[in-house]
């Protein structure tokens, strides 16, 4: 065990079981899974993404490129994740990536040798020939080879939910700047939501020795959070990254509330990803360590310097039994002395820079470091573990020094990615050799390292100024011990001995850029392109940045002459299953259901969706051998006798006032005013660009009451139409209207004996006798005794038809006692199948023949413009192409061979002339199987059609490879003269 | 993104649903001829698309159902100002 006897934020007492790649193994609760495998002696954890290089854990945070992992078995298995941002917990399952066989001993470290052919660019150079083997041979080769984990392939069994939140001051991170500005703000009444992605609060103060206000970092930072969590306008999130900004001061925070456990708990999601409204936000996120360019810094056991403190004070591991660093700033000797102090020894320390504060160098020779000065790391030496280290004071000769870790500080990375999301972009600082925030988002301010502040004092009064700033007050900023934070770029070493890394995920090294610079990739999009540099789960936030300072160096630019970086969301991978939330499968949207779905169900319908309404399709009988025979069944009995459908999901839009008839004018291309009180018409609006937009049926109630009803799948857009054209074209109508779709439940009930039905329900009250009730009535009456209804003659099926409307509440009740009640007349409910058939017998235009590019005169509906009015869409109806007179239009058509099935969607040929796309005369739209006819029937639009009654075309379809004979005819099939309406 | 609707206050633009830019009054037809047409063609189809400063009507669906003109740069999404659409077209 390389732990600690004591000392750090574990708990000992808890004891966690873990196990890794089938091993069993043992941590503590408060360790990540990266600490508790160091203290473990895990050192190497998994193989590179390209070179299947042996590679252990590089950082203690979210920036970690190495140490992926796959989590979790089964359903629940999740790739890529980093092991130094899981949780440990009892009986977690995890396992190394890309090995074959296995971590020890990987047979694709064949690349490593090959990697001369696998340099930048190779996928544009290799694999050329022969073409036919890309899919076969070269594609799963590469995939096989390269990547990363695998995902489970199952559903997951989670659930994920999305939660709202607003506030007034939000902060980002938790460090000495985040709690100072929380702080500042919370005790000025603020609310505040502090976010922090780990699982406990304090950041960077959780690893260090420092002291704050006479009492360790740590400490000091439970007292804030205690005190934080003691104010009830302060909410305290753990676990939640902030991933992305969005307009209007929105932010995007994922929580992950279960991902700490083996399974969620039963009534708790697995992550929750919140949606925030800040009046302020303050992105305290701090920075990334930088990793130089030297020979092997990819070698298990060498870390970000930051990083071996961290598992040193936070976690109490051991990362080694002998440490060297290589440093270009303080930190990495802060990093020698820590480990001093903890007994472990210091073999050397390396810094790049010529002066070096003499306190520093004075304290690490008393440990008795070996001290190098203006001196290089030029390699490491060891496969699986740093064995030694070469150093080379004069770029020629290496001296080498034994050490199993090796701590790495190239500089600091502010995390300023949250403030480049809205596009903003950084800009160079040469004060601090780094790119730092510029120009900000309206409403955000950034504090502490993640701009670009380095040492703690700094970092806590940057961080009460931005507190203060942003709605608190001026609050005392504690004292903190006085620390060295000096720094002088270093990218790389010139003489390298072996590979030299700027991206450890996907291995591009020093080399790749040079070669990428050599063929003219010198902008750093391109770079990235073409090397992958600064892709993939860690988004380059350790080497990135050497990388293209190595190419900005080759190309004798200066960093402020090229264009910063700029990210996009999410900061951190984000789950698609936490975008979705809720919204899976059928929660996809809402399922609205009619008064009488309960009812139908219980009959036994086959439902359809119709936009979110769930419609009964048809209700299919024993015996009956499948759907076809069912519809037809059902529309027969409508022509025979009589058959009730719910029609609810029709829009329904109430409209009053003076004017109401005047606005319906203007609306429809018919006219409305003149209808009698007590009458439906029916009604075709267009868009103002000419085609028509929806059709439907409209009834004068009263002197200033209409009631419109619009197709199913445009009635919110019809209703938003209706605004519109008052609201913003013709305010000085007295008129106001609303959607009253769902008060309304609504049914067909048609056929010769639909009276008889109705007779049942109907109060006696009201007569409905032909005479008194004609074509086209519409009136109030009472049904069932006394219950309010409303009742119109009209018919979609061309039989003697009713609608019958009632409050929704009594849409279930009202559906049973007709059923009931009108058993003898032989009612029998129809669905949505049968309907269809109804209405193409009958020529009427639906969804398939409305479908936005086709005008009145093509729908065979051109007689109901009105020349007397303006009316929306008059003016471009009559556009020279929109009243060309061969245009597509509707007609019957019929198979000559009348046994034949046809098909939606065939074209239409002249016989003898070629098949190609020129010569199409138009297409079928609609097709049924006519019970009434006895053969297959259907609608089309055809050029000219109305005039070529009679005539033979083909009925192409290379789809389903069919092409026959149909005779055009008239698309009314039956009863032409409307007889049976009237009876 | 957030709108304030002047009958509403401050909401979320997913409460909303965008038409497009302003396009100035609605013609009124003369006698349905090419003048006409070519007036109602501007008015349907020809948008500036500034990269800038735009107005463009917004419905507050989920909301009070009122249609709105925001002023919106297209640059930052910047909102600028709001105000009720009456009588918008007929200016």
């Amino acid at each position: 065990m390389s732990r600690l006897a004591e000392g750090g934020l574990i708990e000992r007492r808890k004891a966690l079981q873990f196990r890794f790649d089938g091993r069993t193994y043992r941590g503590f609760s408060g360790d990540t899974l990266a600490s508790a495998l160091l203290a473990n002696d895990v050192v190497l954890v998994g193989r590179s993404f390209k070179y299947h290089r042996p590679r252990g854990i590089f950082t203690a945070g979210s920036d970690e490129p190495n140490a992926l992992v796959e989590l979790r078995r089964g359903a629940r298995r999740e790739p890529n994740t980093k092991a130094t941002t899981v949780e440990l917990f009892d009986g977690l399952e995890a396992w190394s990536q890309n090995r074959f066989p296995s971590r020890a001993f990987d047979l694709l470290s064949v690349n490593n040798l090959l990697s001369p052919f696998l340099t930048a660019g190779f996928y544009y150079k290799s694999f050329m020939w022969p073409s036919s083997w890309w899919e076969k041979v070269y594609e799963p080769w590469i995939r096989r080879a390269a990547g990363l984990g695998r995902a489970s392939g199952e559903a997951d069994p989670d659930t994920y939910e999305k939660a709202h939140a607003f506030c007034d001051v939000l902060v980002a991170g938790s460090g000495p700047a985040g709690l100072m500005a929380a702080l500042s703000a919370g005790r000025a009444g603020a609310r505040v939501i502090l976010c922090e992605e780990d699982f406990l609060f304090g950041g960077r103060l959780l690893s260090e020795t420092y002291a704050i206000a006479d009492r360790p970092a740590a400490n000091w930072a439970m007292n804030a959070v205690a005190e934080l969590r003691s104010l009830s306008n302060v909410r305290l999130m753990p676990r939640t990254s902030l991933v992305a900004v969005y307009d209007g001061n929105g932010y995007a925070a994922l929580e992950r509330v279960g991902d700490h456990l083996a399974i969620p708990a039963s009534h708790q999601p697995r992550q929750r990803l919140w949606k925030i409204v800040a009046g302020r936000a303050v992105i305290a996120t701090g920075c990334h360590e930088r990793l130089i360019a030297f020979g092997g810094n990819d070698v298990p056991g060498v870390m970000q310097a930051s990083a071996i403190r961290t598992f040193l004070n936070r976690h109490a591991v051991v990362p080694g039994r002998s440490v060297s660093l290589f440093t270009a700033t303080d930190n990495g000797w802060r990093t020698a002395a820590d480990l001093a102090r903890a007994g472990i020894g210091v073999a050397a320390v390396v810094d790049s820079r010529r002066h070096v504060n003499p306190a520093l160098v004075a304290a690490a020779r008393r440990t008795g470091a070996r001290v190098f000065l203006d001196a290089q790391v030029v390699g490491v030496r060891g496969g699986k573990r740093v064995r030694s280290v070469e150093i080379s004071t004069d770029g020629h000769n290496a001296l080498t020094v034994p050490c199993d870790a090796l701590g790495v500080s190239g500089g600091f990375n502010p995390a300023l990615g949250l403030t480049s999301h809205l596009g903003a972009r950084p800009r160079w600082s040469d004060a601090v050799s780094a790119y730092v925030p510029d120009a900000l988002p309206p409403g955000m301010d950034v504090a502490g390292a993640a701009r670009g502040i380095f040492s703690l004092s700094g970092c806590l009064a940057d961080g009460a100024r931005a507190g203060a700033e942003a709605g608190g007050r001026r609050t005392e900023v504690p004292v903190a011990e006085g620390e060295c934070s000096d720094l002088e770029p270093f990218w790389r070493t010139k003489r390298s001995r072996g590979k030299a890394f700027v991206d450890l995920q996907n291995d591009v090294t020093e080399g790749d850029v040079i070669q990428a610079a050599r063929e003219g990739f010198i902008s750093g999009e391109h770079l990235k392109r073409y090397t992958t540099l600064g892709m993939a789960t860690d988004q380059g936030k350790t080497g990135a940045i050497v990388g293209q300072m190595v190419l900005t160096a080759l190309t004798g630019r200066a960093p402020e002459d090229v264009a910063p970086p700029i990210a996009r969301p999410p900061a951190v991978p984000v789950a698609i299953g936490a975008y979705a939330g809720l919204h899976r499968g059928r929660d996809f949207r809402p399922t609205r259901l009619t008064a009488g779905h309960a009812w139908a169900v219980e009959r036994g319908a086959t439902f359809t969706e119709t936009g979110q309404w769930l419609r009964a399709q048809w209700f299919a009988r024993e015996g009956e051998k499948d759907w076809l025979e069912t519809v037809s069944r059902e529309a027969a009995h409508v022509r025979a006798a009589a058959g009730i459908c719910d029609v609810s999901t029709l829009g329904k839009i109430d409209i009053q006032g003076r004017d109401a008839g005047i606005f319906l004018d203007r609306i429809y291309i018919n006219s409305f005013s003149t209808l009698p009180v007590g009458k439906a018409r029916y009604g075709v609006m267009l868009r103002e660009d000419g085609f028509v937009m929806d059709d439907g049926t409209t009834s004068r109630l009263g002197e200033d009451r209409y009631f419109m009803t619009t197709t199913t799948a445009n009635a919110g857009r019809v209703m938003q139409h209706l605004e519109f054209c008052h609201q913003v074209l013709w305010p000085e109508l007295d008129v106001q209207m609303i959607s009253v779709t769902e008060q309304w439940a609504q049914y067909a009930v048609a056929g010769p004996r639909s009276r008889d039905a109705l007779r049942k329900v109907v109060d006696r009250a009201f007569d409905i006798s032909d005479a008194a009730f004609p074509y086209m009535a519409a009136a109030g009456i009472t049904v069932c005794g006394g219950i309010e209804a409303r009742l119109f003659r009209i018919s979609f099926s061309g039989e003697l038809a009713y609608e019958l409307a009632v409050p929704a509440r009594y849409g279930d009740a009202l559906i049973r006692r007709v059923m009931d009640t009108a058993a003898d007349t032989g009612l029998a409910p129809y669905g949505t199948e049968a309907l269809s058939v109804l209405r193409i017998e009958k020529g009427h235009p639906a969804g398939n023949e409305l479908n936005g590019q086709t005008t009145a005169h093509d729908l065979g509906l051109g007689r109901l413009m009105s020349s007397k009015k303006d009316f929306i869409g008059r003016v471009l109806a009559g556009r020279q192409a929109l009243t060309a007179p061969d245009r597509p239009s509707l007609a019957g058509f019929k198979p000559v061979e009348r046994g034949k099935r046809m098909r939606g969607g065939a074209h239409f040929f002249v016989p003898g002339i070629r098949i190609e796309p020129d010569h199409v005369e138009g297409h079928m739209t609609s097709v049924c199987f006519s019970p009434a006819l006895g053969h297959w029937i259907g609608l089309g639009l055809l050029k000219r059609g109305p005039e070529r009654i009679g005539e033979h075309l083909r009925a192409y379809d290379p789809v389903r490879d069919e092409d026959f004979l149909v005779e055009v005819c008239s698309p009314i099939f039956v009863d032409p003269e409307g007889a049976r309406l009237r009876v | 993104m957030r709108i304030t609707c002047p009958y509403c206050g401050e909401r979320d633009s997913e409460e909303f649903s965008v038409q497009g830019e302003v396009a100035g009054p609605r013609p009124r037809p003369s006698d349905y001829g090419d003048a006409d047409v070519k007036a109602f063609h501007a008015y349907v189809h020809l948008r500036a698309n500034d990269f800038g400063l735009t107005r463009e009507y917004w419905y507050h669906g989920n909301g009070c159902r009122r249609w709105l003109e925001v002023s919106r740069d297209t640059r930052n999404h910047a909102i600028l100002g709001v105000a009720m659409a009456s009588g918008a077209g007929r200016r």
